[in-house]
């Protein structure tokens, strides 16, 4: 796990090196960029702490990772900046109450 | 520490009467009798099912004679099928004062409550004479659980008590971790962290067990709050949830009631065996907490995202929040503040010490929060279990 010390703190955090999502450490507004180790990420769509964004282009059936590990897979293509939740990432396990 | 010594050599870190009802027709008389002392060391527990069940019968055993309890009042309506007899037996034989009242023996509801708060009366000033003696970090037991997550769980408040975990265990002491239903994703990795090579097939079936369970009656562990609060799928709740069991080698694994024969880190396995009977695995947090208690947990570290404010019966509940609104928005509900991490005040490191010092500070007695706060949750609902295999205790005869 990334230890996240006051001296890396960002607007996003890189919870492990191969992770193409980014966590929001704070709230994020349209248009804003985000910032993290160094490079800048322009946010598609206000969102609140803890949500994800792409770190990079994601084709649609490419696994999500974060953590280091897969948390499911792209439904459908995602870009940089992008919000990742329930519209575009589904679980490999258990479909799950959301995928309404 | 100074704690409780119990006749039976257990030592606990709070004085506790347990008021135990036997079904649900005997809660009404239990609160009755309870609601006067509720703020003098009487908690309130019971079973509400009529038909016998060997799992609730042992979950009400072990938590009659916990650590942390000191003498128990038994309330009978008299012609549920429980053991009442034989719960009351256990409890003596471990050396705690024990009084059964049978309403439908004892003139109904109110003589029952008379004599109840009667027998709480004396016993309370019974309890005042209960020896003490020194207790060191290295006797604790410890479970954690988390409830209400959200996105930050698992970036703070979850690898913070994952951090406090790694210096229990460094210590000597025992932590236990639970909800396989939420470690689905992480099972291969997690068996990795097995002391010994036949603990990890037992790791994974654990949570496989899990996974059949969920998706035979369609429902994940995963509420609509946690999407709210940015996660996705289980696989990364999961994620976030592993971090709380820290890094320390896995070295056994128990069912609800199996107190842990050693230190270090154990895995509770919470989801019944054999077919799927009697509903969800566990209805809500406050009866896992009920599990981990039952498997001996002096105390209790919960982790809260969007802001759970629970405590439990019989052992205190540290309240761990992840997330920096919510600690702004309900601050005289959490007992420590690990969204400190996200706004770059504080690291994991820092905060899992301060977990560390607050169990020590809880177990000589300075009340948590839900403590001060009156919460004392409490559900146990109707389960089966297997015993457990030979390959999931340290030092088991193989």
């Amino acid at each position: 796990m990334t230890d996240i010390s006051p001296k890396n703190a960002s607007r996003a955090l890189r919870l492990s090196p191969d992770d193409n999502v980014l966590v929001l450490l704070s709230s994020a507004e349209a248009g804003e960029f985000v910032t993290v180790e160094g490079a800048r990420i322009r946010m598609a769509s206000a969102l609140p702490l803890g949500h994800k964004v792409a770190a990079r282009n994601i084709a649609a059936g490419e696994k999500i990772l974060k953590y280091g590990v897969p948390i499911g897979s792209a439904t459908r293509a995602i870009s940089a900046g992008e919000h990742v939740h329930t519209h575009n990432l589904r679980s490999d396990y258990l479909p799950g109450p959301l995928e309404l | 520490m100074r704690a409780y010594l119990r006749p039976d050599g257990r030592k606990g870190i709070r004085n506790v009467i347990a008021v135990a009802y036997l079904v649900e027709c005997a809660h009404h008389v239990a609160r009755e009798i309870w609601w006067p002392y509720r703020g003098r060391g009487a908690h309130l527990i019971g079973f509400g099912g009529c038909y016998p069940n060997d799992y609730a019968f042992r979950m009400m055993a072990q938590l009659g004679r916990h650590p942390n309890v000191g003498a128990v009042l038994l309330v009978s309506l008299g012609c549920e099928s429980f053991d009442r007899e034989g719960l009351a037996c256990l409890i003596r034989e471990s050396g705690r004062p024990v009084e059964t009242l049978v309403i439908q023996d004892h003139g109904g509801t109110r003589p029952t409550i008379e004599s109840g708060r009667a027998w709480i009366e004396k016993t309370l000033t019974a309890l005042e004479g209960s020896p003490r003696a020194e207790m060191g970090i290295d006797e604790l037991i410890v479970g954690t659980i988390c409830g209400g997550s959200d996105a930050t769980s698992g970036i703070t408040a979850n690898p913070a008590a994952g951090r406090a975990f790694d210096l229990l265990i460094e210590a000597g002491a025992t932590a236990i971790f639970e909800e396989t239903g939420e470690l689905i994703g992480c099972e291969h990795i997690m068996a990795q962290r097995a002391a010994r090579p036949e603990l990890a097939p037992e790791l994974i079936a654990c949570v496989n067990k899990a996974a059949h369970h969920y998706t035979t009656l369609g429902h994940g562990s995963f509420a609509v709050g946690n999407a709210t609060g940015g996660l996705t799928t289980i696989e990364e709740k999961s994620m976030g949830a592993y971090s709380k069991s820290g890094r320390a080698p896995i070295v056994g694994i128990v069912k609800p009631g199996d107190v842990p024969p050693t230190g270090g880190l154990y895995l509770l396995d919470v989801v019944p065996d054999g077919e799927v009977r009697f509903g969800f695995a566990n209805i809500n947090d406050t009866a896992e907490i009920a599990e981990l208690i039952a498997c001996g947990s002096h105390l209790i570290l919960f982790t809260t995202g969007r802001g759970s404010v629970v405590g439990s019966a019989i052992s205190p509940v540290i309240k761990i929040c992840a997330n920096p609104e919510t600690y702004r928005r309900m601050t005289d509900d959490m007992d420590i503040d690990a969204g400190r991490i996200l706004e770059g005040k504080a690291t994991l490191d820092g905060v899992g010490r301060e977990i560390f010092d607050r169990i020590a500070r809880t177990a000589s007695g300075e009340p948590t929060a839900s403590e001060r706060l009156g919460h004392q949750e409490f559900a146990l609902t109707y389960k089966s279990f297997q015993p457990l295999g030979p390959a999931c205790l340290p030092g088991a005869i193989l």
